[in-house]
């Protein structure tokens, strides 16, 4: 062999402490612009943007564009894109509002805020998302009609489709149950959070566990145990400063008040409640783990990315590519309908321009997390953290009290920055793609 | 005699008006490699391309071990044991070896689920057997050498117990030592009585490989020849003149002489 590397992939002894650690160093670079981005806010707002209130807010806004981002990271590894993200969340919002407010309680008599109404709701919502988007599938794959036309048209087809269900009507207030995925109006509080981590920190030591067990059974060369140990403890402890940061956002004493009030009980004096865990965070966490499965551990995931790296070697596999286009397309609408969840309740109505430049929101997030337009490259976890990174220059800038259109003009700057550092990592690392 | 592990009759295919593969009829026996040779143009591609499902033929009928077989898409050709290595490296640059590897037919987990682990462990394992200098198992195949990619494609069609084996080209981007391992890879899946269809420019591989070759120019069969019993010349007359020599069996595409 002429140019068989010597560089081994399996080097014996790790050089240093942090090359023992075998950290992924995009991820340490994108948390790190988070860090750094939160410190300068703080600075500039006199400590408070980096409050238990603040990133509490902080979480349950960029939950709705992040949910959105980990199906735009499939979509783009694909080679393909998806600029109808905000209307078909419109859409699909327009349909569960009118489920809840005409169709259960009027048309099928169950009247308002009754127990079926927002599973109801939510199905249906899903439903729309799932069937819009396996159609705009099937036009990109078996018509062949490129994705950027297809999801244009979708981008004033829905938006509008969305105005003619409601008549162009503001729809609310939405169902109490349904409203529980908006972030404030509905907390796990201190407790549930709390069990809620232990299962992710025991899920991690066990994930970790796994793999190195796993490693061993193949005789594959491992990292030594004490970074293993290092790296464990670093999970466990970001799980639990998040949820003790959320827990530490108090509940208002007399909103609290309120709550025993409607139970019929009476608030013990001097009580102090957190937040917790919103449900709509929890639900993004979900998603997240749910599409990193898909990813690294389906075959579906497999052929999204090696159809993304070079579509014809995935044909001559034998890969259907365009069944797989539709799937993907499919898996965005659902992940619209969820967005769309999220977004209505959070405002407790469903409004005419829900989703107003989500598609570009959401596509920047997928990018700023390290997806290439160019396709076969991109994570679920760089995309969420883009999505978060881009909320937090947001509202950042607005604690600031820097105007709306000097705020968009750093957030596009920033997106085109952020994908130069990325070109210039990529060869600097020599990845080609 | 026994009957022919692969045998294509009559295969067309045009594009337009153009006719790629024009009433072409070939054979292949097991522990036999056969040539497809012509210019650039000249249809031996589409012809293989046809038996490998890659794309549709308009006429003609393939037959494997003399029962006839819907060769329809890649994975057709695969029930069949039909792997094909191709000039352009059909390989996905940003996934591993591995991946690569199991490209369709991933090894799961009883829940499903695609083991990497067991894939790595089965790429090891047949790597050291093909290539034994490959190491480079978590990177990209974008950042590996021609020749380490190309083996990870015919590791891919050993790997599947491949009967009949097509080859395109596959030591054009080679260099000497790496051309040398491929050949010696044909020779042992040869002795394995694996029948292999090796389309190549170069004379000089053909006349050292192959034990039959067939000559194609402007989507015809020119003609069939042992090639223990022609010279370098008389093939380089098949393809540049359509010419076929004496102890040939011409083809359709022959020039007749009066």
């Amino acid at each position: 062999m002429t140019e068989t590397s010597p560089v081994a992939s399996a080097p014996a002894k790790p050089r240093n402490f942090f090359a023992a650690l075998e950290l992924d160093t995009r991820l340490i670079g994108m948390i790190g612009a988070f860090i750094v981005i939160c410190l300068i806010f703080n600075f500039l707002t006199d400590g408070r943007f980096m409050t238990p209130r603040n990133l509490f807010n902080l979480s349950i806004q960029t939950a709705s564009v992040a949910i959105m981002a980990t199906g735009m990271v499939f979509v783009i590894v694909t080679r393909n894109i998806d600029l109808s993200v905000g209307s078909l969340l419109a859409t699909c919002s327009a349909m569960m509002a009118m489920m809840q407010t005409v169709v259960t309680p009027e048309w099928l008599g169950l009247g308002l805020n009754h127990p079926l109404t927002m599973p109801i709701a939510i199905l249906v919502g899903v439903m729309t998302g799932l069937v819009i988007g396996a159609f705009q599938g099937w036009l990109i794959g078996y018509l062949t009609i490129p994705a950027f036309i297809v999801t244009l048209g979708g981008f004033l087809v829905w938006r509008n489709v969305s105005w003619h269900l409601t008549k162009g009507q503001t729809i609310g207030p939405l169902d109490a149950n349904f409203q529980l995925f908006g972030g404030i109006n509905g907390t796990l509080g201190e407790f549930w959070s709390w069990i809620i981590a232990a299962i992710a920190i025991m899920a991690s030591f066990y994930a970790l566990f796994r793999s190195r067990r796993n490693k061993v059974l193949h005789e594959f060369p491992v990292k030594p145990v004490w970074a293993e140990v290092i790296i464990g403890l670093i999970i466990a402890g970001a799980i639990a400063g998040f949820v003790a940061v959320l827990n530490a956002y108090e509940i208002p004493t007399a909103r609290l008040q309120r709550m025993f009030e409607a139970r019929g009980e009476i608030m013990p004096e001097g009580l102090v409640q957190g937040y917790g865990l919103p449900i709509s965070v929890l639900v993004l966490i979900v998603i997240a783990i749910t599409m990193t499965v898909i990813a690294q551990r389906t075959r579906l995931g497999r052929y999204i990315f090696a159809t993304g790296g070079n579509p014809e070697a995935a044909a001559l596999a034998g890969i259907n590519t365009r069944l797989l286009t539709v799937k993907i397309f499919a898996i965005m609408g659902v992940l619209c309908a969820i967005s769309a969840v999220v977004a209505s309740s959070r405002q407790t109505f469903h409004s005419n321009d829900i989703g107003t430049l989500d598609e570009l929101r959401v596509i920047a997030a997928a990018v700023i997390g390290g997806t290439a337009l160019a396709g076969g490259m991109g994570t679920i976890y760089g995309a969420i953290l883009g999505a978060l990174i881009m909320q937090s220059l947001q509202s950042g800038m607005a604690m600031v009290g820097v105007d709306a259109p000097y705020q968009n003009m750093v957030v596009g700057s920033v997106l085109v920055l952020a994908v130069f550092i990325d070109i210039v990592y990529r060869r600097r690392t020599g990845d080609k793609t | 005699m026994t009957t022919p592990l692969v045998e294509m009759r009559d295969m067309q295919k045009s594009f337009g008006g153009i006719k790629a593969v024009d009433h072409v009829t070939i054979d292949l026996y097991p522990g036999e490699v056969v040539g497809v040779l012509g210019h650039n143009g000249a249809g031996k591609s589409v012809l293989m391309k046809m038996l490998s499902g890659a794309l549709p033929r308009d006429g003609g009928e393939i037959f494997i071990n003399g029962k006839k077989a819907v060769i329809n898409n890649p994975r057709d050709a695969r029930n069949h044991q039909i792997e094909t290595i191709y000039q352009y490296l059909a390989l996905a640059d940003n996934l591993d070896a591995a991946s690569n590897l199991f490209l369709g037919r991933e090894l799961t987990t009883p829940l499903g689920f695609v083991d990497d682990a067991l894939m790595e462990a089965e790429t090891r394992k047949i790597m050291k057997r093909l290539n034994p200098n490959f190491r480079r198992f978590h990177t990209p195949v974008a950042g590996l050498s021609g020749g380490q990619r190309q083996s990870v494609a015919i590791a891919r069609a050993v790997y599947f117990n491949a009967k009949i084996l097509i080859m395109d080209e596959p030591t054009a981007a080679l260099g000497v030592q790496e051309t040398r391992m491929v050949a010696e890879l044909i020779e042992q899946l040869k002795s394995e009585g694996i029948g292999i269809f090796l389309i190549d420019h170069d004379i000089h591989q053909v006349k050292a490989m192959c034990d039959r070759a067939n000559v194609m120019k402007n989507g015809q069969l020119v003609g069939t020849v042992k090639v223990a019993d022609v010279s370098e010349d008389d093939l380089l007359g098949m393809i540049i003149a359509g010419k076929c020599p004496p102890n040939g069996i011409p083809g359709p595409g022959a020039i007749q002489f009066a």
